[in-house]
């Protein structure tokens, strides 16, 4: 074929090799073209009212104080460290949130499955009810309906001494700090190494001698070993348990719970445990039913079955939508704004009615959001390959 | 022979009889409550924890709760502020809707069906609520009237299905119509959409719109022209990474400034061009799934048959693609319609924000529970005859089985 006559007669805008960069020219320019207009509109509606895109509020003096914070925080702090702290609050919650999620998936996503009919009814009674209701209506219900139903704090509901509930939130007993905590803390790190290396030794012996070596008994004794050394050292206990006590209108000691985080960790845990539950239901449904007959036929107990050829086996079918459910119930903790909680968005929007400042504000929240995202969706997938199956 | 062999048969029957644990009630309990000591520990706690739980649900439904709250803002609840004299437009569209979903069920049966029965059983409670006014009921009456009649009429066997098809494709932009007025009738302003009217229309524009958004992201992100691919991961990632809240009050407080004086759009559609901006990204990552199920064989076919790039997408690609990732979508549109829950926090007026509103009226204190209770009622029914249609539809079409 004659290459030059085809070239020539084909004209541009027909020739494959043509075609695509037009394409792309065109596409890009139309995307620049709206982003342009978008920003130019969106400055000269700020010029207007006399405001300048630029991030020099954030040194400015906040107004406002924020209820709940993990470091010390004044209404005389800068714009800048408010921000710190909704993102110190967004990450406690999720923290939190995650953890008890966890664990309640798995209790609810295991016992959707139980053998016992009562067990497994509740179960997807609680799955049915949990995961068809909106998040939102779910944290005006323990919000207004719950917390802040609860009697003023003079009145407030005692459970045994140890637990009250008021209007102010709920209070728990907490640990708190004593002198010796740190060289506790020292002793039980290293214990947990040690631990961890000799439960390595007695496998590998129990592996090479075929004879029982109790690798278990040993792990555990040389932590409690350790923990009682530095008992004879400190004579001091770990943690100091804190009681809370009613005194006049607040309450002393122990730590509180706010109405707001209160109903959004409750509210989020029990969502997102409904979804964790299908989730792990629909993994362990995954595992071959051969491997479970097998390690029937080698007599092992279910207890035993689930937890050493199940859950792994699951596990991995597990992960990734496990991922994802994190990921929602962190973007999900944003939903505090509704109820008064001052996270990451609940600051935002503070900030945002008080300077006015909307662009920059928003485009720090999404900023914010979209490392939390990569940072966990990174963690789990380092996790996630861990747990892969190995194949030659 | 034949009575030696009835005979031995009787003989085993009467001296071997089967065991009896495994049949009966008290069979049934044993196997599935008490079947070792674990068991019945576990029955025992689940039994007094249901026990309580039950006791005081039922309880406090039957007597303790006000449900004078529910009753008296009914209608703010259903359609928000539209106003009582245009209202007979929001029963045309029920009532359209009932004669689509008649016809529909008594065409093709099965998962329609049941979803119509469970329509006209809402319908049938509805009308006998004490509070509800006559005029009401006279339209619910017709909306019964209309499915049972239309259900029939469809079991004729009539050659209907293209139109049916057709007229839910219509039932959008006449809804929108009739809503609004648009001039013909008085125009109604879309601040006055309320209630779970405005919930339903919120997810129903963020699902009708996002669906060609999503298609062409999922088609972008995997085309092989690099600007437009990056371009939809850039997109998709930065909405799917970010909570739906920012994404709102970008569209409340920002749209306006992006936009210009020139054009002014209201609160609500701020909220819908918000709603239909998120939901494409996921969309199209459920897509994109389909589109990667989808083997070679299937691309090359169509290549052989000549078919040009619009042709293959369009004929061979996606219908396969859509197919497969349908119980997906019905999943995804779930939650989306649970979502659209998150504009009561941008001020509108949709069953939540009502509800909120309501709880704040001094006239009705302390009737947060009653309140909330009700609208997640609501939510419940409805997302669950969506996943239940979703299940057969993943039934229907063997997804996963084949």
């Amino acid at each position: 074929m004659n290459k030059h006559s085809s070239s020539t007669s084909t004209p541009f805008w027909r020739d494959k090799r043509v075609i695509p960069i037009l394409l792309q020219v065109i596409f890009a320019v139309i995307v620049v073209v709206a982003g342009v207009f978008f920003f130019s509109n969106a400055l000269a509606g700020m010029r207007q009212i006399g405001m300048v895109f630029g991030f020099d509020f954030l040194g400015k003096m906040a107004a406002f104080d924020i209820g709940d914070k993990v470091i010390d925080f004044s209404s005389k702090d800068t714009y800048g460290k408010a921000f710190i702290v909704g993102i110190l609050n967004t990450i406690k919650v999720a923290f939190i949130g995650i953890i008890l999620a966890t664990i309640l998936g798995f209790i609810v996503g295991v016992s959707r499955l139980s053998t016992n009919w009562l067990v497994r009814t509740v179960a997807a009674a609680y799955v049915e009810i949990f995961r068809n209701t909106p998040l939102l209506v779910q944290i005006f219900i323990w919000f207004y309906a719950v917390f802040l139903s609860f009697p003023v704090i003079e009145k407030s509901l005692d459970v045994f001494g140890l637990f009250y509930f008021s209007n102010r939130g709920a209070v728990i007993p907490w640990l708190g700090l004593t002198p010796s905590s740190f060289i506790w803390l020292i002793a039980f790190l290293i214990g947990i190494i040690l631990s961890f290396v000799v439960w390595k030794i007695r496998i590998k012996r129990q592996v090479e001698t075929g004879q029982r070596k109790y690798p278990f008994f040993w792990a555990s004794s040389s932590i409690v070993s350790l923990l009682i050394i530095a008992w004879f050292v400190t004579l001091e206990s770990p943690l100091l348990l804190s009681i809370p006590e009613i005194a006049g209108r607040g309450y002393l000691g122990g730590y509180t719970i706010g109405p707001g985080f209160g109903a959004l960790l409750v509210a989020l845990v029990m969502y997102t445990a409904s979804f964790i539950a299908e989730i792990v239901r629909g993994g362990i449904l995954a595992v071959p039913k051969g491997q479970v007959e097998a390690a029937k036929a080698l007599g092992l107990k279910s207890p035993t079955i689930l937890r050493l050829v199940v859950l792994p086996q699951a596990i991995r079918i597990i992960i990734p939508p496990l991922t994802s459910q994190y990921l929602n119930l962190i973007k999900n903790s944003s939903l505090a704004a509704a109820v008064a909680y001052q996270e990451l968005v609940g600051v935002g929007i503070t900030i945002l009615s008080q300077t006015g400042r909307s662009i920059e504000v928003i485009s720090i929240v999404i900023l914010v959001y979209l490392s939390m995202s990569l940072f966990t969706s990174l963690l789990m997938n380092i996790f996630n390959k861990y747990s892969q199956l190995v194949e030659r | 022979m034949d009575k030696d062999e009835l005979k031995i048969k009787e003989l085993v029957r009467t001296e071997i009889a089967p065991p009896n644990s495994s049949i009966g009630v008290l069979g049934w309990l044993k196997e599935n409550l008490f079947s070792n000591w674990v068991n019945v520990v576990l029955t025992i706690v689940f039994a007094s924890i249901t026990y309580l739980v039950l006791k005081n649900s039922i309880e406090w439904i039957f007597f303790n709760a006000n449900w004078h709250v529910i009753s008296a803002n009914f209608r703010l609840l259903v359609v928000g502020q539209y106003p009582v004299t245009e209202l007979w437009r929001v029963w045309i569209i029920l009532t359209l809707i009932s004669i689509l979903m008649g016809l529909s069920w008594g065409i093709w049966k099965g998962t329609i069906g049941h979803l119509s029965t469970i329509v006209t059983g809402l319908y049938i409670i509805l009308a006998s609520l004490p509070f509800v006014m006559i005029e009401t009921r006279i339209w619910l009456l017709i909306n019964i009237i209309a499915i049972v009649a239309t259900c029939l009429v469809g079991r004729k066997g009539l050659k209907l299905k293209k139109f049916i098809l057709v007229g839910w494709f219509m039932m959008f932009p006449v809804i929108i119509f009739l809503l609004s007025g648009f001039g013909i009738f008085n125009h109604v302003g879309t601040n006055l959409w309320g209630g779970f009217l405005l919930t339903l229309l919120i997810a129903i524009v963020a699902i009708v719109f996002s669906f060609p958004l999503g298609v062409l992201l999922a088609l972008g992100r995997r085309s092989k022209l690099p600007i437009i691919r990056w371009f939809s991961i850039a997109y998709i990632e930065l909405i799917r990474g970010v909570p739906l809240i920012t994404i709102l009050f970008v569209a409340q407080l920002m749209l306006p400034l992006f936009l210009g004086e020139g054009i002014n759009i209201d609160n609500v559609v701020r909220a819908m061009v918000g709603f239909t901006l998120f939901t494409a990204a996921y969309l199209a990552e459920n897509i994109r799934g389909g589109l990667q199920s989808i083997p070679r064989g299937q691309f090359e076919a169509a290549e052989a048959l000549g078919l040009n790039a619009t042709f293959k997408m369009t004929f061979i690609i996606l219908p396969q693609a859509l197919r497969a990732v349908i119980p997906a979508i019905v999943g995804l549109f779930i939650g989306i319609f649970k979502d659209t829950s998150l504009v009561a926090i941008v001020g509108l007026t949709d069953i939540l924000g009502i509800g909120k509103n309501i709880i704040s009226n001094p006239e009705f204190l302390g009737t947060q529970m009653e309140v909330f209770i009700f609208i997640a009622v609501i939510f419940l029914i409805f997302c669950n005859m969506m996943s239940y249609a979703s299940r057969r539809i993943e039934g229907a079409l063997g997804v996963g089985k084949r």
